[in-house]
């Protein structure tokens, strides 16, 4: 039976990959990468891996593809030839991935290592749930936790100064520094008084 | 099943991953490709954990699973910004640090 649901689950996997290469349009794109992330976590499942594989499809095929969804929405869906770059490169690039599997597979068939011929050694009851995998995070990996959430933060910031409005005066009913002292000064604010000022750092007053 | 029908799947998956980023122009796509890679990543890590009966594998998982979080954001953060800016979402075209 864990056979059976092993290659359905890899056939997902397989084909979900293939398809966000292969597809046009960058929405049905991320619409196969959503199945390619649900069947990876029935692997995952399969694996005895509950936790990572409930935080993948909550994480991922929940908030990280709504994420995209929105971006593509956003930017538009650019329908685009696979390549346009010449055949020539196109198809070096095929082969660099062919090489690259038939190592992979080179590497792993003739592994010396005895573990990965066997279904794994070591399970015990309660092997990846929750609580282990909490107790662990807060214990052991605990620097790698709070390192993590850290990171979250740093990267948070940076995308929404990243992806925020530079020119902010296009739109006449934004305040910007320069309103804001000319408001307090009582609107008598000179060119001679602005020189040097936070007022002429914030660029010409838009009136 | 055995370990290695696992590390198996996550080599494909991963080589599919390589060749996209070097075949795709759409830089959206582009990341969507990085994504496949450290999701093979992932599931190799776990079927180690699974066959050494150790769960510190999972644990680098979930952190892989963070990271790519945080490359997201990022990517699509700096793909928005590109759009604000009328450049073209074309990595053949964005060549120069100075659009």
């Amino acid at each position: 039976m864990a056979e059976l649901f092993f290659f359905l689950a890899a056939a997902g996997v397989i084909a979900g990959a293939l398809g966000t290469v292969l597809l046009r349009n960058a929405f049905y794109a991320v619409l196969a990468l959503v199945v390619h992330l649900i069947s990876l976590a029935a692997l995952f499942l399969l694996l005895r891996a509950e936790f990572v594989a409930a935080a993948q499809v909550v994480v991922y095929a929940g908030a990280v593809m709504v994420l995209y969804l929105f971006v593509v929405a956003y930017v538009g869906g650019i329908d685009q030839p696979l390549s346009g770059a010449g055949t020539n490169l196109r198809g070096t690039s095929v082969l660099f991935a062919v090489v690259l599997l038939v190592e992979f597979c080179i590497a792993i068939l003739g592994s010396g290592l005895s573990s990965i011929d066997t279904e794994g050694t070591g399970f015990f009851a309660g092997f990846g749930t929750p609580e282990q995998i909490g107790q662990l995070l807060l214990t052991k990996f605990l620097l790698a936790f709070e390192a993590a959430s850290f990171l979250l933060l740093i990267s948070a910031v940076g995308a929404v100064i990243l992806a925020r409005r530079r020119s902010g005066l296009e739109d006449p009913r934004e305040i910007s520094v320069a309103d804001l002292l000319r408001s307090s000064d009582g609107g008598t604010l000179s060119d001679e008084k602005e020189r040097g000022s936070l007022a002429e750092a914030a660029g010409p007053p838009n009136r | 099943m055995s370990i290695s029908w696992y590390l198996v799947v996550s080599a494909i998956v991963f080589s599919i991953g390589a060749g996209g980023v070097l075949v795709r122009r759409n830089p959206l796509v582009i990341l969507l490709c990085i994504e496949l890679m450290l999701n093979a990543a992932n599931l190799s890590l776990v079927a180690f954990a699974r066959a050494n009966g150790n769960q510190d594998g999972q644990i680098f998982a979930i952190i892989v699973m963070v990271v790519a979080a945080c490359e997201v954001a990022v990517g699509l953060g700096l793909i928005v910004a590109l759009y604000r800016r009328k450049l073209p979402i074309d990595v053949d075209e964005l060549r120069e640090l100075q659009g």
